[in-house]
């Protein structure tokens, strides 16, 4: 009978129990270090190794970096203080030197009188940025926009700049405010003039350079609209001709002509006073920000259907890849001499910003093509079913499939990148590194202090590329359309 | 039923060549390839007159007249008398040692690392991430320079080892020692030396090396004949014969005798006079630059392993586990074969990163490929085009080597698809 074990059950509670504390051993701290320190014999060799390793590290380093001096001329004043202060065998570290030459590992020997220059470009760096960044959240614009308005205006009263270029860094960290709280898209056209305008902020010199170079793709665009009633492709010719023309032969001349009838020039600073972080940053910025489309058109000449076009490519992408970034560097400063008409010269941060894009790019293309081949076939025949031409098709649906699936190769690339500009110094440029600090070696005060610089100057690297890595997960995870 | 006529052929206008899309990638390329070519014709006709205006010529005669510089490490006897081709073998030999020895170290740290991220304990997964992040962030040359001012700055001199009551003692069992200068390890020694093959040149190979590589690479074979039979018996009755002994035997007994035979042992270095003598005295820009390139470059490989130990689904182990089989030939048979086909690839770039690296070896005085063709060779004779291109197509063909050789081994790990 279905009934009979119901009412042989001799007692049924009717109450419940109050819950109770779990077991010691299961809960806590003493829980967490049981499953993630000590569950198993090898992980409990693994965590006392760990230990110890932290151990070793902390009774090395803690003592030096306790025992630092801030305060100092040189490096035997340090060694006093450190001795006066802890006992005779007491070792310290120095970061006096820092302190000191913090200017020379920041600004190379960008006048002293002129810091307040490259702060400001800098800080209108991340203004231009800004749309192309953070363009999706409004409150990581308000923060980042915050933070550099304040660091910015702060840093240039300090450096002394101006009352009038103060006016001006506040009018445009206020403008870009503004229209970051109206209409990000905005501010993409200062965007789009920002690099003349952080050429001519860094170096100096006449204002009617950067206009005239303006002015080329300009009447290249005039060009554009005219013939291209007659045929797009011949439109795309007479503009890049137009724009080529116009630069060769015209901006120079012009720029001198406009110079004498009104001057506009602010003190002009030669390139072999550059050195340090504003190198490595000016080197780095360029170059990501020109290798990106030219690695993007790379990796499509190298999917395309045109035998020409797609062996030229693959024969410069694995040149440029078989070969060290260094022998690149050799050909900048050694050879391009050779390979321009006699009586060229042109500076050798612009050659180096030409030899880093081009062997930024070639990786470049080659992380896009795997974005590019990751894409399912169906989508380029969705387009082709849109009836899409060949750039429509590319500029809105491949592209940003493509890039968003190569986002963590194109960072690395250019974190790669960020990280290789120390290797200016071999062509005989400041590079915050090794020359920086062998100048600053070279003085008797600081001879044979190493660890300290080291310390800062790649703790300043970590900070900068550590900082990509987060953000290209952040943008991951913004641009993740798929739902796991 | 009537034939639909074929379309008439429209006539070719001069205007579908920019119109007709048949036609217009063959314009296109006709374009590009002019301009291609212009370019390159501009390129080496400014060559051609800036060579003549500085009265130089384009030839590489340079190579064969005599080097005169002298090179610290030589893997092949070297004099200042000789060629500059012959200094640029050197070079080219060292650069391929520290490669070599960089992509092993870098290989074996990097996959400890990378599964030690994966670890249940905590602490140590934590230090492992802490490893990477810090020098995969970090500029190599950084690590560079610092690990040379490490072993310049902090290791004692050679007479630090001097005396009775010495200030430094040395490590593995008194083996080796590091001082300011280099880094004295044992080399090994023979009681019984054979002699060496001389094949001209001045290159020579010591007839116990030669004997070592036949035994070990023809009991490679034998190992493969013995195999493929155990297979073939398997085959045939279901029972494999037990072949582990014979494997065994066949790698380790031949190099026993070998060593029994040659008297091989290792020679201790030891301090005489000024410094050590005996061992190999490896000097420490090798040393630094190679520690550098491991340490910089195992923090990617760690990286490459965990993603693609990751990248196994844990069901994959668990049908393993499901089906009876032990935790070890699971990793062996189950989630390795799956893992290598997303590590392999990465990995071939990183050995080619590590390998173009090399050439940081500027920073520390080692005389590699870059240090003696494209450094002092270069400075001596002034002829920058010519020894920058030798240089040049010498590390894209290295390059290419290695890439093709280890895109071969990555066609046979990979998932065979049907």
């Amino acid at each position: 009978m279905s009934d009979t074990h119901a009412q042989t059950v001799p007692f049924v509670r009717d109450t419940m129990l109050p819950s109770a504390a779990p077991p010691i051993r299961e809960s806590g701290a003493v829980k967490w270090m049981r499953e993630n320190l000590f569950s198993g014999p090898v992980n409990t060799i693994l965590t006392l190794l760990g230990l110890l390793i932290v151990w070793f590290l902390i009774a090395t380093f803690w003592d030096w970096f306790a025992h630092s001096v801030w305060n100092a001329s040189s490096l035997n004043e340090c060694r006093e203080i450190i001795t006066a202060t802890w006992g005779d065998n007491a070792r310290g570290a120095c970061f006096a030197v820092i302190r000191e030459r913090w200017n020379q590992y920041l600004f190379g020997f960008y006048p002293q009188n002129l810091y307040w220059r490259p702060t400001m470009t800098f800080g209108l760096l991340m203004v231009a940025l800004a749309p192309v960044l953070f363009s999706a959240s409004l409150t990581i614009r308000r923060v980042v926009l915050a933070i550099t308005a304040v660091v910015t205006l702060w840093a240039m009263v300090v450096l002394g700049a101006p009352v009038v270029w103060l006016a001006f860094a506040v009018l445009v960290l206020a403008g870009g405010g503004y229209l970051s709280e109206r209409n990000i898209t905005w501010l993409l056209p200062f965007s789009a003039i920002y690099p003349l305008l952080g050429v001519w902020f860094l170096w100096g010199g006449s204002l009617w350079g950067p206009i005239f170079v303006l002015v080329g793709p300009l009447l290249g665009w005039i060009a554009w609209r005219l013939v291209s009633r007659v045929s797009p492709l011949l439109a795309t010719v007479a503009a890049i001709l137009v724009t080529l023309v116009f630069w060769m032969v015209f901006a120079g001349d012009a720029t001198g002509d406009a110079e004498r009838l009104l001057s506009l020039s602010i003190e002009s600073v030669r390139s072999d006073r550059f050195g340090g972080f504003l190198l490595s940053l000016t080197i780095g910025v360029a170059g990501i920000a020109l290798s990106l489309p030219l690695g993007i058109v790379l990796a499509l000449a190298r999917q395309s259907d045109m035998f020409l076009i797609k062996s030229l490519s693959v024969i410069f992408i694995e040149f440029i890849r078989g070969v060290p970034l260094i022998t690149l560097l050799f050909v900048a400063s050694l050879l391009l001499n050779y390979f321009l008409p006699p009586g060229t010269s042109f500076d050798i941060i612009l050659r180096v910003i030409i030899m880093v894009t081009i062997f930024a790019a070639a990786y470049m293309a080659e992380v896009i093509r795997g974005g590019l081949a990751a894409l399912p076939k169906g989508q380029y025949e969705a387009a082709d079913a849109l009836g899409l031409d060949y750039w429509k098709a590319q500029r809105l649906i491949v592209l940003p499939q493509a890039l968003k699936i190569s986002i963590p190769g194109i960072v690395s690339t250019f974190i790669g990148m960020f990280k290789d500009t120390t290797l200016v110094t071999f062509v005989g440029l400041y590079d915050p590194l090794k020359s920086m600090s062998d100048a600053v070696r070279a003085n008797i005060e600081w001879k044979g202090i190493y660890w300290e610089p080291f310390i800062f100057v790649g703790g300043i690297f970590f900070l900068i590329c550590f900082g990509m890595s987060r953000y290209s997960m952040y943008l991951e995870r913004r641009l993740q359309r798929d739902h796991r | 039923m009537t034939d639909v006529p074929a379309p008439a052929h429209a006539p070719f206008r001069l205007s579908m060549l920019v119109n007709d899309q048949r036609y217009r990638s063959l314009t296109f390329q006709v374009i590009v390839f002019i301009l291609v070519m212009a370019g390159a014709w501009w390129l080496v006709d400014n060559t051609i007159r800036n060579l003549a205006l500085m009265g130089k010529s384009f030839d590489f005669g340079f190579l064969w007249s005599r080097a005169g510089y002298d090179i610290s490490q030589t893997p092949i006897p070297y004099t200042a008398d000789d060629t500059h081709l012959r200094a640029s073998v050197v070079g080219l030999l060292n650069t391929l040692i520290v490669a070599v020895l960089g992509c092993i170290a870098a290989t074996v740290l990097g996959v400890i690392v990378g599964v030690s991220r994966l670890s249940k304990s905590w602490l140590f997964a934590r230090l492992m991430t802490v490893f990477v992040e810090i020098f995969r962030n970090m500029p190599l040359l950084l690590w560079i320079l610092i690990v040379y001012a490490i072993f310049t700055e902090i290791m004692p001199p050679p007479n630090a080892y001097r005396g009775d009551d010495p200030a430094a003692s040395m490590i593995f069992f008194d083996h080796v020692a590091l001082t300011n200068r280099y880094t004295a390890i044992p080399t090994l020694a023979m009681t019984n030396d054979p002699g060496s093959l001389d094949l001209g040149a001045r290159i020579t190979f010591n007839w116990a090396t030669i004997a070592f590589v036949v035994a070990l690479v023809g009991g490679w074979f034998i190992r493969r004949a013995i195999l493929s039979h155990a297979q073939a018996v398997q085959d045939r009755t279901g029972d494999r014969p037990v072949t582990w002994w014979k494997n065994l035997a066949i790698m380790t007994v031949p190099s026993l005798i070998l060593i029994w035979v040659f008297g091989l042992h290792f020679e201790a270095p030891s301090l005489q006079g000024f410094n050590f003598t005996g061992g190999l005295n490896v000097s420490n820009s090798l040393v630094a630059l190679w520690l550098a390139l491991t340490l910089y470059t195992a923090a990617f490989i760690a990286e490459i392993v965990r993603a693609g130990i990751l990248s196994v689904s844990r069901g994959q182990s668990e049908a393993a586990f499901a089906l009876g089989l032990r935790p070890n030939r699971t990793m062996n048979l189950v989630i390795l074969p799956q893992a290598l086909r997303v590590i392999i690839p990465p990995l071939i770039s990183q050995y080619l990163n590590l390998t173009k690296n090399s050439s940081l070896a500027i920073a520390v005085g080692y005389m590699d490929l870059r240090g003696t063709l494209g450094g002092t060779t270069l400075n001596q004779t002034g002829r920058e085009l010519e020894a920058i291109v030798l240089m040049m197509l010498t590390y894209l063909v290295l390059s290419l080597i290695i890439s093709s050789g280890m895109n071969i081994f990555n066609a046979r790990v990979k998932l065979k698809e049907r």
